[in-house]
C-alpha cells in the first residue's frame, strides 16, 4: 500500500468515481448511504461520478473510487490515465478488488464464452482474463464485498477527510458471526459455510439468513498488520467439507470457484480439486 | 461538431450520465436526413450465459444478481420461477406473498433512484440530485428517505439490499416474524405519505417529447399488478404464453453495440413502468387509483418522459402493496418447500423495474445448468429508443449539436436504461470507441 493521505488543510477533496466491467452495485452502495448522502455530498467535491450526475469534470482528483474489473483492450490505458490524476485510488468491490463473477472466464476458452453469447463473435473484443485494478496500478486502499459494505466505505472517507491512514480489517467472517451469536450454519446444519476463511465486513450476513457464506468479501487475511498478511487455511476447510459434509470434488471447485474465486487463496484451493 | 463531409453532421454523446452503466450515442444527419441513430452501448460483457453452464441450479440466485446491482431481486425471481417450473415445485401463498414483497422493495429502490436521483435534475435544471439537493434540500431529503424504505423491506427480507443472499429455488433461507415485518409498517406508512406528495410533484412537470405510437408490452395477470406471474400481452391485443417468447421476439447483434437489440415480430417495442401501467392500471390498489386520478392525467402515457409519472404510481402502488402484504402475513410453516431437482428445460418472465425480464434454463441430470438464455427489459427497450430519437429528430434539427445532444440524452434517460444488465455479455468495436477526455 502507497503511503497516501488527504491533507486534511484541503477542505473538500475532488473525488472520482469511475466504473468498469461491473453490476453498478458498489456505485449503488454509495446512493444508498440514504442517512448521510448529503452530508457526505457537502464534505466532498464530486468532480466525477457518470452515474449519478452529468457534471463530469477532467481530473487530478484527490480520491477516486474504482468500481468493476479490467476485461478488455480499451480499459488499459483508461485504468493507467485514472491512476496517473489520482492520489488515493481505492478499489471497491470484488470486481475490482479480485476481478469479480466476471473472472470465471479466466478458467474458460473465452473465444467459446464468445460463441456461447453472440451470433457474431467476431465484433466482440474482450480481453481472455478478468482481473483486478491492482493487477495493472498500485492501489492505495481496497474495500471488498459484492457488494462492499457501504459503512466501510463511509469509515474510510472519513478517515481520510481527518487525514488518517484507514484501517480495514481483515479477519474472518466467523468472527463477527459468533459476537453476533449466530447459529452456525455448517455445524448446525452441516451447510459448506465459507465464513471460516471469508474476509469480514458484510456483518456475517449468510449466517443471519440461515445460510452458507459464498466468499464474496473474498479471503481472509491474518497477521495483515505486515503485508503480506497470512492467508487463510482453506486446505484445512475444504478436508472439511470433503470428509464431514461429504462434497465431491467437483462441488469443491465450485465452492471455491465463486464471486471471489480467482484470488489466489480461493484459486488454489479450486485448482486443486479440479486436479483429483 | 462538422462530420467529414460538408453535408454531413454528427451529433454525439460519447458517454451518457445518470444512466446505470456505459452508453453512447451516434447520430449521423445528411442533407438535412437524419440517416443513422445508434445507441451504442459498449460496457464490456461479462458472459453470465456462459459461465452458468456447469454450475449447479443452487448457485443460480446467487450468480444472476450479479447482473445488475440496481435489480438484482428481478434476476433472482426470474431464475427461481424458471427453475422451479423444472422441478414442480409448487410455492405455498406466504412464500409467494414473501416474494412480491421482496419486489415491492425493488421497485420502491429502483424507482426512487431513478425519479429523485436520475430524472427529476432533468425538469428541475439541475446536473445530479445532489446538486438538486443544495436548492431543495427537502425534496432530496424526501426521496432519499423513500428510497431507503425500499431497501428497507430489501435488508429485512434479503440480509441486504443489493444482492439478497436469502432466495433459493423453493422459498428463503429464512423469512421474517411477524413482529419483524410490523415494525416496518410506521417506515412504510410515512413513505407512502411521501410517495403521494412524489407523485403530484412529478405530475406537474412539463412532458415534452412528441407522443409515440407505442407496442407496450408486459406481464398481465388476472389477479394482480404483474410482478412475478402473468402472461404477456400488448396493447395491440397479442396475447402469448411466456413460454411463446422465443417464437416472437427475436435477439439479434448490431456491429455497434455490445447488448442485443430484441423485436418482437421484426418491430420495436416498449416495456417497462409505461407499458405496465397502461396495461394492468385496473389492477392498482384503490387508494392509489384515486390519487392518481387526482393529478388528471389520462392514460395510456404516450411519452416516454411520463416514465417518471408511471413510476412514481408504482412506488406508491408498491408500498400500498407492502403495507397490505405485511397486515396480512403469517409466516410460512417452513421457509422452503422441498425441491427435487431433475432434468428439463424451463422459462419464467417477471417484471423487472425496467419491465419484462426473460429466462430460459436447461437443467442437466447431474444438477448442473446445460444452458441459460436471459433476455433483460433494456435489451428489449433499445430499438424502441432509437426509434424515438429518430421520430424526434427532425423537431431538433434547428438546434445546436450540443442542445440536440442534451434532448436525446435526456429522452434516452428517461427510458431508465439499465446498460449493466442489458450487456449480456459483449463489445463491438467496428465504431472507433468513445474519444472523450472521460475516462
Amino acid at each position: 500500500m502507497l503511503e497516501t493521505h488527504i491533507s486534511p488543510s484541503r477542505k473538500r477533496p475532488r473525488v472520482a468515481v469511475v466504473k468498469f466491467a461491473s453490476c453498478d452495485g458498489c456505485q449503488l452502495s454509495i446512493l444508498n448511504l440514504e442517512d448521510d448522502l448529503l452530508e457526505l455530498g457537502a464534505a466532498i467535491d464530486i468532480a466525477y461520478f457518470p452515474e449519478a450526475s452529468s457534471d463530469m469534470q477532467a481530473g487530478p482528483y484527490d480520491i477516486a473510487f474504482v468500481e468493476g474489473s479490467i476485461t478488455c483492450p480499451e480499459d488499459l490505458p483508461r485504468i493507467l490515465e485514472l491512476r496517473q490524476q489520482t492520489t488515493t485510488l481505492i478499489t471497491i468491490g470484488a470486481c475490482a478488488t479480485s476481478g469479480g463473477i466476471q473472472a470465471l472466464r479466466n478458467w474458460s476458452d473465452i473465444e467459446a464464452f464468445k460463441r456461447a453469447v453472440y451470433p457474431n463473435p467476431e465484433y466482440i473484443q474482450s480481453l481472455s482474463t478478468s482481473t483486478p485494478i491492482s493487477e495493472h496500478v498500485p492501489v492505495d486502499y481496497e474495500l471488498w464485498g459484492c457488494p462492499i459494505d457501504k459503512q466501510q466505505l463511509l469509515r474510510v472517507v472519513t478517515d481520510l477527510l481527518q487525514g488518517v491512514k484507514p484501517r480495514l480489517a481483515t479477519h474472518s467472517v466467523c468472527f463477527d458471526c459468533k459476537r453476533e451469536g449466530h447459529i452456525c450454519v455448517l455445524v448446525a446444519k452441516g451447510l459448506p459455510c465459507l465464513g471460516p476463511v471469508t474476509r469480514m465486513g458484510c456483518g456475517a450476513i449468510c449466517p443471519s439468513m440461515g445460510r452458507d457464506c459464498y466468499g464474496c468479501f473474498g479471503p481472509a487475511e491474518h497477521d495483515s498488520d505486515q503485508p503480506p498478511g497470512v492467508p487463510p487455511n482453506t486446505e484445512s476447510l475444504a478436508q472439511q467439507f470433503h470428509q464431514r459434509l461429504q462434497l465431491i470434488p467437483v462441488e469443491m471447485v465450485r465452492r471455491f470457484r465463486g464471486i471471489t474465486g480467482s484470488v489466489q487463496s480461493f484459486s488454489k484451493e479450486s485448482d486443486a480439486w479440479e486436479s483429483k | 461538431m462538422p462530420g467529414n463531409q460538408s453535408n454531413t453532421r454528427t451529433i454525439k454523446i460519447d458517454m451518457m450520465a445518470r444512466v446505470e452503466g456505459e452508453g453512447a450515442l451516434n447520430v449521423t444527419v445528411k442533407d438535412g436526413q437524419v440517416q443513422d441513430v445508434q445507441l451504442r452501448i459498449f460496457e464490456p460483457p461479462r458472459f453470465f450465459e456462459a459461465f452458468l453452464q456447469g454450475r449447479h441450479v443452487n448457485e443460480v440466485p446467487d450468480i444472476v444478481a450479479r447482473i445488475c446491482g440496481i435489480c438484482p431481486v428481478a434476476y433472482q425471481m426470474s431464475a427461481v420461477h424458471a427453475l422451479e417450473r423444472i422441478f414442480g415445485v409448487e410455492i405455498p401463498p406466504a412464500i409467494r406473498h414473501l416474494r412480491r414483497l421482496l419486489y415491492c422493495g425493488e421497485w420502491i429502490e429502483s424507482h426512487v433512484l431513478h425519479i429523485y436521483m436520475l430524472q427529476a435534475p432533468d425538469f428541475m435544471g439541475f446536473a445530479s440530485g445532489l446538486d438538486m439537493a443544495r436548492v431543495h434540500p427537502d425534496l432530496v431529503k424526501q426521496g432519499l428517505r423513500l428510497k431507503k424504505a425500499g431497501n428497507q423491506l430489501l435488508t429485512l427480507l434479503g440480509g441486504r439490499s443489493v444482492h439478497p443472499v436469502s432466495v433459493m429455488i423453493g422459498g428463503f433461507s429464512q423469512v421474517p416474524t411477524k413482529d419483524q415485518l410490523h415494525g416496518l409498517k410506521d417506515d412504510l406508512r410515512w413513505a407512502r405519505d411521501a410517495a403521494v406528495k412524489t407523485l403530484q410533484w412529478v405530475s406537474g412537470f412539463a412532458f415534452e417529447d412528441p407522443e409515440q405510437d407505442y407496442t407496450f408490452l408486459a406481464l398481465r395477470d388476472p389477479a394482480e399488478y404483474p410482478m412475478n406471474t402473468g402472461s404477456l400481452v400488448t396493447n395491440k391485443s397479442h396475447h402469448l404464453n411466456v413460454s411463446e417468447f422465443e417464437d416472437h421476439f427475436h435477439e439479434e447483434q448490431v456491429p455497434y453495440s455490445t447488448a442485443l437489440h430484441c423485436t418482437f415480430q421484426g418491430q420495436s417495442y416498449l416495456t417497462g413502468p409505461l407499458a405496465r401501467l397502461a396495461l394492468n392500471h385496473d389492477q392498482l390498489s384503490p387508494f392509489t387509483k384515486k390519487i392518481f386520478a387526482e393529478t388528471g392525467l389520462s392514460l395510456p402515457f404516450k411519452r416516454a418522459s411520463m416514465g417518471i409519472v408511471a413510476r412514481s404510481v408504482e412506488v406508491l402502488y408498491a408500498l400500498d402493496e407492502a403495507l397490505r402484504i405485511i397486515e396480512e402475513y403469517d409466516p410460512p410453516p417452513s421457509p422452503s418447500v422441498p425441491v427435487i431437482i431433475k432434468a428439463g428445460t424451463g422459462v419464467a418472465a417477471t417484471e423487472a423495474p425496467r419491465g419484462v425480464l426473460y429466462h430460459r434454463f436447461q437443467v442437466n441430470e447431474d444438477e448442473t445448468i446445460q444452458l441459460a438464455k436471459i433476455v433483460p427489459p433494456t435489451s428489449q427497450n433499445q430499438r424502441r429508443i432509437e426509434d424515438d430519437l429518430r421520430n424526434m429528430l427532425p423537431g431538433l434539427l434547428h438546434l445546436s449539436d450540443a442542445e440536440t445532444a442534451s434532448k436525446c440524452e435526456r429522452h434516452i434517460r428517461s427510458y431508465d436504461p439499465c446498460i449493466s444488465c442489458a450487456t449480456h455479455f459483449l463489445k463491438f468495436t467496428k465504431e472507433e470507441l468513445p474519444t472523450s477526455p472521460q475516462i
